[in-house]
């Protein structure tokens, strides 16, 4: 059934999402923001580690679920498996009002000016995808400034001579750094390093009319109890609503783009909670569901004039698919370095992210989130027994001992790693489900060897009786930092929307996740998907004639 | 998600305390027994429970005695005394349900070689024995004809996974009995906002 024509649909209420419907309801444009998950709570699963969005042993807190969704995964060696939302290999970020900013670690990095400018910074790479992004780093300044001061930014970057220029302070202090990173900042500056505060999307002070961080060991994972952490949920959806022009539907699942024989969006049929279909008109649709996602919905749009999905034309929805190998390195220290004083993460260095020899890229080091104690127990050196009295002894002697340097390195996306859907595989609604294939680029496996040396070199300095490093899989990445399926681009013939967003072809069809991005930086990506919602936004309200869109 | 809800498989008529609560507990799965036994919480025994909702008895000794050996008591708590059988048969009855197959065959065929080597069930044998009986299937030495699916090292890692969610997880599930493993690790407990938890700006930085 066909329901009123509104102004703009915006297909998930993500970072992205809600930062689009913020500003179009705000510029008076009517909006419908569809959501397939529900409004987080705290509560329902408090801190309870195996119903962790990271660690999701009996299923995600918030979302997606294990009794309707799917995805399949085709293995190295060309078989395929069904997968879980709670498995790893699905790649799931979460399905909720907020999306994964409900539950991450609210690092707030802009990317470097280098990291928009890939291809002309390092050249050709083989078998790569490797580019420039359309925009730069100055085009989009002005919208880092907006994120950070519509959520709120807690940071300070005087000891960070690597940090993108930026006009204007933080607009609040830095975290103070904990025992572990304390140790972090000695140890990194003997050796000529420069740490400094890890910037965060949580109040350092009161902000925005919600409370100060009070320091939950379990915050990366979990919701926030008091709301100190920043998301789309408690600042431009909440803000979307109160123009009274944004009307948010839950529990809602989009299966297709609505596209005519002119080629022009019409809007968006979905099923509501009760599995009943709905066709919602609109004079523009917005999608932002995620790298995944997006190019599902897209892919599973087909009409005449896109006859391999919307936008598909060239073969580039879903491709280049792309995350972040996170990499470092452990030591063991010889006295306690844990504090209970959440989430742990308080220091970073970015001397490594760009400029290391005969490599491409690299990325931000840090010292890490507190793990828990299931997820402890894979924290390991080579070689120790994974069980018996040994287990115990390790735990018992170094839960509150253990030093670990990580970070995400700069990928090189590749044509081969790929989002496609199915061809027999449905979720609930039976909608045919995403089909996740290909590896990462080699240079990925070479990067992370040299970053992990690198943390490697400071646990040593730091004094760490044994140290080890992580490894990187030669699998596909994705998960939380999932990127790269509709990259923006001048070229039509090898991007899927131009550098405003809009899908080449479809003029009232936008993109606003990080499936835009062309590369992904060595950083976490939430501050970068927000910027470049505001910047698209910004396009469509530029575009918008009151009544229609050209 | 395979096959209907279970109801729990009596043994012996008393309940134990953990049972009773379940029982109360899961109502959702139709289960209309528990509340009157309540009074008799005080004297039973803790140590296992007689009733599963998915394992049989003859099941559930083995792999009680399998989940002891990869946390074992020894001057603290070991799965045992954490409640990992609860654990793991609750969630086989519930999330964990597409692994009911893996644990009905695997736990048959930890029988078969156990039988094989040592002429007796697993929960029978030495605890050396039983030892050297998980690191054969954790290396995937012991015999290879007396294993299908799952194979003896997906079953073994199957049930590392599972024994240290159940020790390590939230009491919530049906193990971590009083949060035995947090009290190991000098991790306070419970996380209560501004008492145990924040240790305030003095001790956050240098």
């Amino acid at each position: 059934m066909a329901l009123p024509r509104v102004n703009a649909l915006v297909v998930g209420a993500g970072a992205g999402g809600g930062v689009v419907a913020k500003e179009l309801s705000e510029a008076g444009l009517s909006v419908v923001l569809l959501e397939r998950g529900d409004w987080p709570h705290y509560d329902a699963h408090n801190d309870d580690e195996l119903v962790s969005q990271r660690t999701p042993a009996l299923g995600n807190p918030y979302g997606p679920d294990d009794a309707r969704y799917r995805r399949v995964v085709v293995n190295a060696d060309g078989s395929s498996s069904v997968v879980l939302p709670s498995e790893g290999a699905y790649s799931n970020n979460a399905g909720c009002v907020g999306g994964g900013t409900v539950s991450y670690g609210a690092m707030a990095w802009r990317y470097m000016p280098q990291d928009f400018r890939m291809r002309s910074t390092y050249g050709v790479v083989k078998d790569s995808t490797l580019d420039d992004w359309p925009i730069g780093y100055d085009d989009l300044e002005p919208y880092y400034e907006k994120a950070e001061y519509e959520f709120g930014v807690a940071g300070d970057y005087a000891d960070n001579p690597f940090g993108a220029p930026r006009r204007k302070p933080f607009p609040m202090p830095a975290f103070p750094y904990n025992r572990e990173g304390q140790r972090v900042v000695e140890a990194t500056r003997r050796m000529g390093l420069h740490p400094f505060p890890i910037p965060m999307l949580r109040n350092s002070v009161p902000y925005n009319g919600r409370p100060a961080c009070i320091h939950m060991r379990s915050c990366v994972g979990f919701a926030c109890p008091v709301d100190a952490k920043t998301g789309s949920h408690n600042t431009v959806i909440p803000k979307a609503l109160a123009t009274g022009h944004c009307e948010l539907r839950t529990g809602c699942v989009a299966a297709e783009i609505l596209v005519d024989d002119r080629g022009r969006t019409r809007g968006v049929r979905y099923f509501d909670r009760d599995g009943q279909g709905w066709e919602q008109l609109a004079d523009l649709v917005v999608v932002s569901a995620s790298a995944t996602e997006t190019a599902r919905l897209l892919l599973n749009s087909k009409s005449k004039l896109f006859p391999n999905g919307a936008g598909n034309n060239n073969d580039w929805v879903g491709r280049n698919f792309q995350g972040h190998g996170y990499v470092g390195a452990f030591g063991l220290a010889t006295d306690e370095v844990y504090e209970e004083a959440g989430p742990g993460a308080t220091v970073a260095f970015c001397d490594f992210n760009h400029g290391n020899p005969g490599l491409v890229g690299g990325g931000m080091l840090a010292n890490e989130f507190i793990a828990l104690p299931y997820v402890f127990c894979d924290i390991r050196p080579p070689g120790e027994p994974r069980w018996g009295k040994a287990h115990k002894d390790f735990q018992r002697q170094y839960y509150k001992r253990v030093i670990r340097l990580y970070g995400p390195i700069q990928e090189i996306p590749n044509f081969s790693a790929r989002v496609s859907v199915d061809p027999s595989v449905k979720d609930a609604w039976g909608i045919p489900v995403c089909r996740l294939s290909g590896s990462r680029h080699p240079h990925d496996l070479e990067l992370g060897e040299f970053m992990s040396g690198k943390a490697e070199q400071v646990l040593k300095e730091m004094g760490a009786t044994r140290t080890w490093r992580g490894r990187l899989g030669p699998g596909l990445s994705g998960g939380q930092h999932q990127a790269g399926t509709c990259r923006m681009g001048n070229d039509p013939a090898t991007s899927v929307t131009n550098r405003n967003g809009q899908v080449h072809g479809i003029d009232n069809l936008f993109i606003a996740d990080a499936s835009l991005h062309v590369t992904n930086g060595g950083f976490n990506p939430v501050l970068t998907i927000l910027a470049v919602a505001y910047w698209v936004s910004d396009h469509i309200k530029s575009g918008w004639k009151g009544g229609g869109f050209s | 998600m395979n096959g209907g809800p279970l109801q729990p498989t009596a043994e012996a008529p008393g309940l134990s305390r953990r049972s009773a609560i379940k029982l109360i507990a899961v109502g959702s799965l139709g289960v209309a027994a528990g509340v009157g036994a309540t009074a008799l919480i005080t004297r039973m025994d803790r140590s296992e429970p007689r009733q599963y909702f998915f394992f049989s008895p003859e099941e559930a000794r083995p792999l009680v005695a399998l989940c002891e050996q990869l946390i074992p008591r020894d001057d603290t708590a070991g799965a045992t005394d954490a409640g990992v059988i609860n654990y793991i048969d609750r969630q086989l009855a519930g999330p964990l349900a597409r692994h009911r197959g893996s644990y009905r065959a695997g736990l048959a065929s930890l029988q078969r070689t156990s039988q094989r080597l040592y002429q007796l069930p697993f929960e029978s044998l030495g605890l050396g024995q039983q030892t050297s009986l998980a690191a054969m299937l954790e290396a995937g030495w012991a015999p290879a004809e007396l294993w299908g699916e799952p194979s003896q090292k997906a079953f073994f890692n199957l049930v590392l996974d599972h024994t240290r969610q159940g020790f390590y997880g939230s009491p919530r599930h049906g193990g971590n009995r009083d949060y035995v493993s947090y009290r190991m690790l000098g991790l306070a407990y419970p996380n209560l906002i501004g008492q145990n938890r924040y240790p305030g700006g003095a001790r956050l930085g240098g």
